[in-house]
């Protein structure tokens, strides 16, 4: 009896993860299959799951944008930011694991604060504050607004990660003679690199996604990808052929990252959950 | 080699004070223990000694210097820790070379120094080994050789086989002893197992709560203890403890009366006390003797019988369990009425401040 029911448990879990997991990425299919259509068949009420497809709707958006100059952008954008904020971060969540003091908890509760204000509350100021140091429509720019919106979570998570570092290996890399500097690099960041390397990963995917600011603080010189597809939403009308071809362009690379890099991602967000 | 003073060292953590001045000689070669409950101190003061914690106030000076203020891997120390603490993404042979090659040490004269230390310590077969691929006792042993290797001025172990079972532990200790001889090195050692310390140690520094309560050799401690925590702490099983009062004393003796009414001439000098204040004698369970009739009668409650020893547990009439220690078998058995005979010559005395009152004769092996 009790088999039966750890039985049926289980496949109502499963049914239930199945549900979830189409229903999260309906959309992303839903678009894909769009991309693929003319404009007719894009409207067409009731929507059609079997056409004849097309690439035609590629085409037009190829002609219409340099691809490539949007994606140049946001991977000097994504990848910059990540960087800098790597570089940052370690020092940081390095002193706050190691060398805690009474205001460590409040810090660290005090930068993830500033992730719970909505970005437009702070749009104006950072808008004149581009503007004046003559950052606007620049990847500098954008890195740097990417860089410090993700810094609070990067540092968190790596403070997670460096926290499971057994502090006596540090020590003993003090005893041998390391310098601080000696210590992180040479025994700290070897034995932390997973972590590092999915928070790393965490941010690319956050800068490459992020939109707010992109479309605030680039006009065409540094435009990234979610300007690329914003571009084709309004002007002339919808046409959801083009906006979602241009969309998948926009998130395919990214996509296609995270689904190769997805175990370490995974290892990444439960570290320290399931210890 | 080298010699290690500690002045009047303390150490305040936010307002409380956890380590409250405490002055300490170590000679050269000589192996200290640092011995006490959890939560006394000997942890931290090995790491204020390591440089793993800052010094509040007092000095610390290694041969003669002053290095309350120099980086640990500058005073020219080596540590072993109680979880080993190698380095997990190193190989054994990276792991011993690591402190080496900081110091800056031309790789043939690492390569050999390695090799040397790993054939004492007969891990020639590991050295490409990761850690995780070790047992508990071959990971203790990269630890010390990681220590060796430096060729330190002082080894500083934290507990170092707490971490293994009671076989290997055994093994360890004896291996430590014999290191120690070859190395002549000079050793500061944190434990909290009063069996490695009296088996191991030159001196031992009994600590509770941030003060030294004794220092002096194992057999110092358990012959004179100086004072009831000592006397309670060092022995297995531990010294038992009698209420008595004061009658009065000279210096060949103090005469004390028992609960029972029976009068005890203790061996001990017990100037200006009073006659009448209220004493505790006390005497190891090895020395208590058993006898069928006769004063401070108790029932036999439970008997451990260990084969080369019997421990006996006796109820007192006040509910007191007294440990009785014979050697061999014995026969009695549980429930029956015996009673115990306390040899003078082997009891101590404690004031009620727990001081202990000097004893007429010392020991002839605890000078």
């Amino acid at each position: 009896m009790a088999v039966k029911t750890k039985t049926s448990t289980r496949i109502g879990v499963t049914i239930l993860g199945w549900g979830i997991a189409v229903w999260l990425f309906f959309p992303i299919f839903w678009m894909f299959l769009t991309s693929f259509k003319n404009e007719i068949q894009a409207i067409s009420t009731p929507p059609k799951l079997f056409f004849m497809p097309t690439l035609s709707s590629y085409a037009e958006v190829f002609e219409r944008a340099s691809y490539w100059h949007f994606t140049l952008n946001t991977v000097i954008v994504s990848v910059g930011a990540t960087a800098i904020a790597i570089a940052l971060a370690v020092p940081a969540a390095y002193s706050m694991a190691f060398l805690p003091s009474s205001r460590t908890r409040s810090t660290l509760l005090w930068m993830l604060s500033t992730r719970m204000l909505p970005p437009v509350g702070v749009l104006v100021p950072i808008y004149l504050l581009a503007r004046n140091t003559h950052l606007l429509d620049t990847c500098t720019g954008l890195a740097i607004v990417d860089m410090l919106t993700n810094l609070p979570i990067i540092v968190w998570m790596l403070y997670t990660f460096f926290r499971e570092v057994p502090a006596p290996i540090l020590e003993a890399g003090r005893m041998d003679g390391a310098s601080r500097w000696q210590e992180m690099t040479m025994v700290l960041l070897p034995l932390a690199l997973p972590g590092i390397a999915s928070t790393a990963l965490l941010s690319l995917i956050l800068c490459w996604n992020e939109a707010f600011w992109s479309l605030n603080l680039t006009s065409s010189h540094a435009a990234p990808l979610t300007a690329f597809i914003a571009s084709f939403s309004s002007p002339e009308g919808l046409f959801f052929g083009k906006l979602s071809a241009a969309s998948t362009l926009a998130v395919a690379p990214i996509l296609v990252f995270g689904w190769i890099s997805q175990k370490q991602l995974v290892r990444g967000l439960t570290f320290g959950a399931v210890k | 080699m080298a010699t290690v003073e500690l002045k009047n060292l303390r150490k305040t953590y936010l307002t409380e004070e956890i380590i409250k001045g405490i002055s300490l000689s170590i000679e050269d070669r000589e192996f200290v223990v640092f011995v006490g409950p959890s939560g006394c101190g000997k942890s931290t003061l090995l790491r204020m000694i390591a440089g793993l914690e800052d010094i509040t106030s007092g000095d610390l000076l290694i041969d003669g210097q002053r290095v309350n203020d120099v980086e640990p891997g500058k005073r020219g120390l080596a540590m072993v820790f109680q979880s080993y603490a190698l380095y997990p993404h190193m190989d054994v042979y990276k792991n011993m070379e690591f402190g080496l090659k900081l110091a800056g040490m031309p790789e043939a004269e690492r390569r050999e120094k390695i090799e040397h230390v790993a054939r004492t310590l007969q891990l020639e077969p590991y050295l490409h080994h990761k850690p995780g691929q070790l047992s508990g006792g071959q990971r203790q042993r990269v630890a010390i050789g990681r220590a060796i290797v430096r060729n330190p001025k002082v080894f500083l172990f934290d507990e170092p086989l707490s971490n293994l079972d009671a076989a290997l532990r055994g093994q360890m200790r004896v291996e430590l002893s014999a290191l120690h001889r070859k190395l002549g090195a000079t050793t500061i050692y944190v434990t909290h197992d009063q069996v490695e310390a009296m088996t191991m140690a030159d001196k031992i520094v009994v600590l509770q709560k941030g003060v030294v309560e004794q220092i002096g050799s194992p057999l110092e401690l358990y012959h004179h203890p100086r004072n009831l925590f000592v006397a309670r702490f060092i022995g297995s099983p531990p010294m038992n403890f009698f209420p008595a009062i004061f009658q009065g004393g000279d210096t060949t003796g103090s005469a004390v009366q028992l609960r029972d009414g029976s009068t005890l001439y203790v061996p001990v000098t017990s100037p200006g006390l009073l006659p009448g204040t209220k004493v505790t004698v006390g005497i190891r369970p090895e020395h208590v003797e058993l006898a069928a009739s006769g004063p401070n009668s108790g029932v036999v409650e439970v008997i451990e019988r260990l084969g080369a020893i019997t421990l006996v547990h006796v109820r007192m009439p006040d509910g007191q369990i007294i440990v009785v220690q014979m050697d061999g078998a014995v026969l009695t058995d549980v429930d029956t009425r015996v009673s115990l005979t306390l040899p003078p010559g082997n009891c101590h005395l404690f004031a009620p401040d727990g001081v202990a009152f000097e004893a007429c004769h010392r020991h002839p092996l605890a000078a």
